[in-house]
């Protein structure tokens, strides 16, 4: 459906980004994430042709996209972007849903429809005559999103469709998005800096990091094997212990770190400064040392405890830190206070070893 | 003291009776103005969004001097159109010195740089936005112009109506390619200075009457659509199809 070669691009003499190959499959939603300002809204920005860029090819549905005006405005209109920050035009919510049908000159008894159909589904039915610049910020995302669906886009960009609002419009929004994926064969590119979101609504991923794609494939795996520090530390891996790998015997290495070992599966050799990333979720805690399969096992000290939902995110001091997720239950069952000394283990399965 | 308030009753009088004079003039006024300021927006807002739109060497300077020409005197217009349209000019053998058609053609010369340049910035109290979201869904170069300049409309049209005002209140080009011609090219503002000349200062006086009204309303209905714009919210349009 969309493929890219080699794309790279500058404003002056900034290099925002360098070197981006991808390939998005019909019907596939891919979720770019990065930081602010990693280059994620420069990308849907080329490929939604609203700039071009300074070299690199862009392929849409197998034609190479070049310079004539004329070919960059057929294509475009098989595709719709939505912005960050959607502008809306000074005109009411159904004005503004019906422009790109109205620019495509459909008639009129067919564009009500399909323009009320889309406000249904994005549930602004009845918002119709309200004037869209006083709609709060979820309802305008919802206008832009209806204004963007009922074009019946093959390409959908969606560049951070959620970074400023509320978490119960970030959640509509979520479920508007997913729904859409399913019912149409639509295929999504979208952007959030957002990484529990990119997971919760990919079927692929990428990392963009400082223009680089640094890492794709599918959600689990960037987050649970990111290749690099930059990645791991992007996708929230709080555990990542720094050491040099002390001796390896088929696979199974020694890792030391701030006096303590951590054993852990990979085939990096002795002597190489390496990253030991360990997910929260992969630590139990008990009260006494009890024998497990575990082979990671530390005694710490509880420094703080933050609950947030249904989980506990506890910060254990082990001589080095070490962040636990467990659920909120299970904290109070064993009655966890700031103090309190416990056992942290996790397997060596559970350790993600990238090159330092 | 109580001749001008003789003047002042009759004046009055002349304009609710409905004296021809008083009408004849009013109507050529507004038949020329009205006539300059049409061709000069059809003109000359384009020509703004096309030095908008487009980038070009001098752009900024171009616009500078648009701006300077605001305040271009009326009467140094007036001799340029003069110079251009008299026997001798250039354009001498189309023979339409002291007629109406050189006078719209001079008004229209007139409100060029204030309906250009106020277009502009209508066009930039546009956030950008507006126009990469009618490209991003889809809108050709020229549709998404035309979105821009209905975002605009109303700082637009106040564009137009501010040309609309220099051209009906100026006296220094009509007088001088025009010519004063009664019944022909005499217009509210040549006429008023011609009678005020003469002492008939109840027809100035009249005429000064209803030069201040047109003057008024075209003041409140642009200053209606500028609160339209402020209050477009309980009246946004019912959806058209």
């Amino acid at each position: 459906m969309l493929k890219v070669e080699r794309l790279h691009h500058s404003y002056g003499k900034a290099e925002i980004l360098k070197n981006i190959d991808l390939g998005v499959e019909r019907g596939e939603v891919f979720v770019t994430i990065g930081p602010t300002g990693s280059g994620k809204t420069t990308l849907l920005r080329l490929l939604g042709l609203l700039e071009r860029p300074t070299s690199g090819h862009i392929y849409f549905d197998g034609h190479l996209v070049n310079n004539s005006e004329r070919q960059r405005l057929e294509i475009r209109r098989r595709m719709a972007m939505v912005s960050q920050k959607p502008a809306v035009f000074n005109a009411s919510v159904f004005e503004n849903v019906a422009y790109g049908l109205k620019i495509r000159k459909e008639n009129g008894a067919s564009m009500r429809n399909k323009v009320m159909n889309a406000l249904e589904t994005v549930g602004l039915s009845g918002y119709e005559r309200r004037d869209a610049r006083t709609l709060s910020g979820g309802e305008t995302q919802r206008v832009a999103l209806a204004r963007a669906m009922v074009i019946e886009p093959e390409l959908l960009l969606l560049d951070e469709p959620t970074a400023n609002l509320d978490p119960v419009s970030t959640s509509h929004i979520e479920k508007l998005v997913t729904e859409v994926i399913k019912k149409s064969d639509m295929t999504v590119l979208m952007s959030t800096h957002d990484m529990y979101q990119g997971q919760r609504l990919a079927h692929r991923m990428g990392v963009l990091i400082g223009g680089e794609m640094m890492q794709t494939g599918d959600p689990r795996e960037v987050f649970s094997l990111p290749q690099s520090r930059k990645i791991a530390e992007f996708v929230g891996v709080e555990n990542m212990l720094g050491g040099v790998i002390a001796s390896n015997e088929e696979g199974i290495v020694d890792i030391k770190i701030d006096g303590a070992v951590v054993e852990a599966i990979s085939n990096l050799g002795v002597g190489e400064q390496v990253y030991a990333c360990v997910r929260p979720e992969e630590i139990t805690l008990a009260r006494t040392k009890e024998s497990t399969s575990a082979r990671n096992s530390f005694s710490g000290e509880i420094t703080r405890i933050v609950l947030f939902g249904p989980l506990a995110r506890i910060e254990l001091d082990c001589g080095f830190l070490l962040v636990a997720l467990i659920t909120k239950r299970s904290a109070e069952e064993m009655n966890l206070q700031t103090g309190n000394r416990v056992y942290a283990s996790f397997k060596a399965t559970g350790v993600h070893v990238i090159k330092g | 003291m109580h001749a001008i308030a003789d003047a002042f009753v009759l004046a009055v009088k002349m304009i609710f009776t409905g004296d021809p004079d008083v009408y004849g003039i009013t109507a050529r006024t507004l038949e020329i103005s009205l006539s300059s300021t049409v061709i000069g927006a059809l003109l000359f807002v384009p020509l703004g969004c096309l030095i908008y739109f487009n980038n070009f060497r001098g752009k900024r300077l171009l616009i500078s001097i648009i701006q300077t020409c605001y305040s271009l005197p009326t009467v140094f217009v007036g001799l340029l159109v003069f110079l251009v349209f008299s026997r001798a000019g250039p354009l001498g053998i189309f023979g339409i010195m002291f007629t109406p058609q050189v006078m719209v053609i001079g008004q229209v010369v007139l409100i060029g740089p204030i309906v250009i340049g106020l277009t502009i910035s209508a066009l930039s109290g546009v956030s950008p936005a507006i126009r990469e979201t009618a490209i991003s869904l889809g809108a050709s170069r020229f549709q998404s112009v035309w979105t821009v300049l209905k975002e605009a409309r109303f700082a637009v049209l106040t564009a137009v109506m501010v040309g609309f005002g220099r051209a009906i209140s100026e006296v220094g080009l009509a007088l001088m390619v025009g010519g004063n011609i009664r019944g022909y090219t005499r217009v509210l503002t040549t006429a008023i200075s011609l009678e005020t000349g003469k002492g008939e200062v109840a027809l100035s006086l009249a005429l000064g009457f209803i030069l201040v009204a047109l003057a008024l309303i075209v003041t409140v209905l642009a200053n209606r659509f500028l609160k339209v714009k402020e209050a477009d919210v309980a009246q946004s349009r019912a959806p058209t199809s």
